[in-house]
């Protein structure tokens, strides 16, 4: 006999009371750990979302990130093939990176100039065949559900648009998209005059264009070109494609990068706004992220380049964990406070049913210490097997729901993602969220215990 | 070392002292209302003997015990139990004050219902620290002698009411006190049980040279005493004494 085969007992001699107990704590650490997989999976969906798209760290003009996206050849990377192929040849970084590939963005005005319409844009001008390859980045076996680039393999002369740009620009039965308005043969005098003027600047200045096919539309688009000067490209959307959140879908423009650089750097030097490198893990982050940086205060010291991360490039990263932690902090706090109660509660009766043997027990020379530790070694037995049983629950729980095979588009994305629960391998969140319940009966347990230890023992003895 | 510190095996060789009550007062407040338990109660009850505390219902019996027995406490006055100012003892010094000097065997019998009879008798010596093989020694003679070596295994609930305060009497004297206090220890049996729990601990107080405090009005009990204090309204009315103040029985 000892204390822990008392408290045993003590458990045993109330069976449905301890069993009630026992499933709340069960449930609760169930539901915590359930929504606490269910959050990591959501934290690797959009880590590994982002990182598909803008990699992990990314190579830019210092200023560029704060204020230079207006304007991509002031706050360009002229150097960029020297710096690529550095990061390429770099033997630390080899053994980091998966993918470096160079992105050219910038404003500018997308014109289905033949109707009279326009309107400014958002263009992306990237390596198809890298940005396909950084799409494959799945560190964390995630299901994969995302399609394949509609850029890949196609000529450099073609765009992807957001739909949102289709609609706008009159695109829509060209492009199958729903939901539009009918087509309006809107200013027709204006819009030629504009188009001649537009179509004379885009021959002067592009290369020329395949023949529009079926199922595709040709627009053109106008920036400024390096010098201040406007400049027209003009191009075939293959085609339009929910870019996630409205304002974007209604400005995204997909090109090549020489195309892109085409429009914006002309017969110039071209140049790019980032290098974007994508790492095998992203643990690697700090230790990619020193090289890099020795890298370019060494090789292109005079060039002023800062590396950022993914998390500063995409703040709705920080901002949906923030937001999905603090919901799961109140939802622990509010099952801490249900086990609390439920164990205190249980601790309560059990200290009332067992006053007398309270008052033998001290009687015979227990000490108040004594009688603490018997009902907080079975609150802390409570949570013990809780903490096991609770655990058991929730590996079950992630089984079946991983079953279900779901899927969802994260707030600000394009592509479904797998919904799922990510509970193995996620040691701290299980152990911790089992020690912390553990906890949470323990100090549920010392209130009623210090209680009973401070029993009158005549009164305990009388006790009917 | 404190004395009540010493081992059990050790206990015997120490001098048997008397309980003393001098002065003592107790009074209880129940709904603001002041009722005097005991009034100046002024007591020697001898070492190893049979002592009862007999008197109506009501009469401070089992308060006068209740303080003997150092879980409750004097308003006013000394007590001496053991050689020890008892009133002056903290909590902590009190419980093991109990727990090595004083055994207790109550009505009810107030056995841990989870534990068996032979573990109802070893939790004292466990709570003490007693190694395992003298405790399964000493539980095991002490169940032997109180005739329930073949109960061991029971537990309370499957015991009679008989077998329940025998285990009581052989937990009660697991720690080889000086002083058992019972408090209506016949209260809840039979006649014909009762009469054998009387009998069994006049024995056990022979066996292992003990003082027996009983609380009771029962004429059997009070036959069975060397001693016997009358109480009533809280006040000591007569204390007859049967055996010479040097006496003891053989």
């Amino acid at each position: 006999m000892n204390t822990l085969s008392l408290a045993w007992r003590n458990l045993l001699r109330n069976r449905r009371r301890s069993l009630m107990t026992l499933v709340a704590m069960v449930l609760g650490l169930m539901a915590i750990l359930l929504f606490g997989g269910y959050i990591r999976d959501i934290k690797y969906a959009i880590q590994t979302d982002s990182v598909k798209v803008t990699g992990h760290l990314q190579i830019q003009h210092k200023d560029y990130f704060r204020f230079g996206s207006g304007n991509p050849a002031a706050y360009g990377i002229a150097n960029y093939e020297r710096i690529l192929a550095a990061v390429k040849q770099d033997p630390e970084l080899a053994d980091l990176v998966t993918v470096v590939t160079p992105t050219l963005q910038f404003g500018g005005i997308a014109g289905n100039f033949s109707a009279g319409l326009s309107r400014t844009a958002w263009i992306s001008g990237s390596v198809v065949e890298d940005q396909a390859r950084m799409r494959l980045w799945n560190d964390y076996g995630r299901r994969i559900l995302s399609k394949h680039l509609s850029l890949a393999g196609t000529p450099l002369d073609s765009a992807v648009i957001g739909t949102g740009v289709a609609r706008v620009l009159q695109l829509c039965s060209a492009l199958n998209v729903p939901d539009c308005p009918p087509e309006t043969p809107k200013a027709a005098a204006d819009g030629a005059a504009l188009d001649q003027d537009i179509a004379a600047l885009a021959t002067r200045t592009t290369a020329p264009v395949a023949a529009e096919k079926p199922g595709q539309a040709r627009i053109e688009i106008l920036a400024t070109n390096s010098r201040g000067a406007p400049n027209v490209s003009a191009v075939n959307v293959l085609r339009a494609e929910f870019q996630g959140v409205k304002e974007l879908d209604d400005m995204y423009i997909g090109l090549h990068l020489s195309q892109a650089q085409r429009l914006i750097f002309g017969a110039a030097p071209p140049q790019v706004t980032a290098i974007i490198v994508q790492l095998k893990h992203t643990a690697q982050i700090p230790q990619a992220r020193e090289r890099l940086e020795t890298l370019l205060k060494t090789s292109f010291k005079d060039e002023p380049l800062s590396v950022i991360d993914y998390e500063t490039l995409n703040p709705f990263y920080g901002q949906t964990l923030a937001m999905f932690n603090a919901i799961f902090s109140f939802i622990s706090v509010l099952i801490g406070a249900i086990v609390l109660f439920t164990v205190t509660n249980t601790m309560s009766m059990a200290i009332i049913e067992r006053t007398v043997e309270i008052g033998t027990l001290r009687a015979i020379g227990l000490r108040q210490r004594g009688i603490r530790s018997m009902f907080v070694t079975e609150g802390i037995m409570l949570g013990c097997f809780g903490a096991v049983l609770g655990l058991g629950a929730a590996m079950a729980g992630e089984w079946f729901f991983n079953l279900l095979h779901l899927s969802w588009i994260p707030p600000g994305r394009v592509e479904q993602v797998a919904l799922s629960v990510r509970l193995t391998g996620e040691n701290t969140l299980m152990i911790g969220s089992a020690v912390a319940l553990v906890i949470v009966a323990a100090l549920s347990a010392i209130l009623p215990a210090a209680r009973a230890a401070r029993m009158n023992i005549v009164e305990a003895l009388r006790h009917v | 070392m404190s004395t009540f510190g010493t081992p059990p095996e050790d206990r015997q060789r120490q001098i048997a002292h008397p309980v003393v009550l001098k002065g003592v007062t107790r009074t209880y407040r129940l709904d603001a209302v002041d009722v005097p338990a005991l009034t100046d109660i002024n007591l020697v009850i001898l070492p190893n003997r049979f002592t009862v505390i007999s008197g109506p219902s009501g009469s401070g019996k089992t308060t006068l015990l209740n303080l003997i027995g150092c879980i409750d406490r004097a308003d006013q006055g000394s007590i001496m139990v053991g050689g020890k100012a008892v009133q002056t003892m903290d909590d902590d010094t009190l419980s093991d004050f109990r727990a090595h000097q004083l055994g207790f065997v109550f009505q009810n019998f107030n056995l841990l219902q989870v534990l068996t009879a032979y573990e109802n008798v070893e939790y004292p010596l466990v709570l003490t620290g007693v190694p395992a093989d003298k405790r399964r020694a000493r539980v095991t003679a002490l169940l032997e002698s109180v005739g329930l070596a073949d109960r061991a295994k029971n537990r309370p609930g499957q015991l009679s009411g008989g077998q329940r305060q025998r285990v009581a009497i052989a937990r009660a004297l697991a720690l080889r006190p000086q002083l058992v206090l019972a408090d209506e220890p016949t209260a809840n049996l039979d006649s014909k049980t009762g009469s054998d729990i009387i009998a069994l601990m006049r024995e056990m107080q022979q066996r292992h040279k003990v003082s027996f405090i009983f609380s009771s009005h029962d004429p059997k009990v009070l036959e069975a005493a060397d001693d016997a204090v009358h109480i009533q309204d809280g006040r000591i009315t007569s204390i007859e004494r049967r055996l010479a103040m040097a006496e003891s029985r053989p």
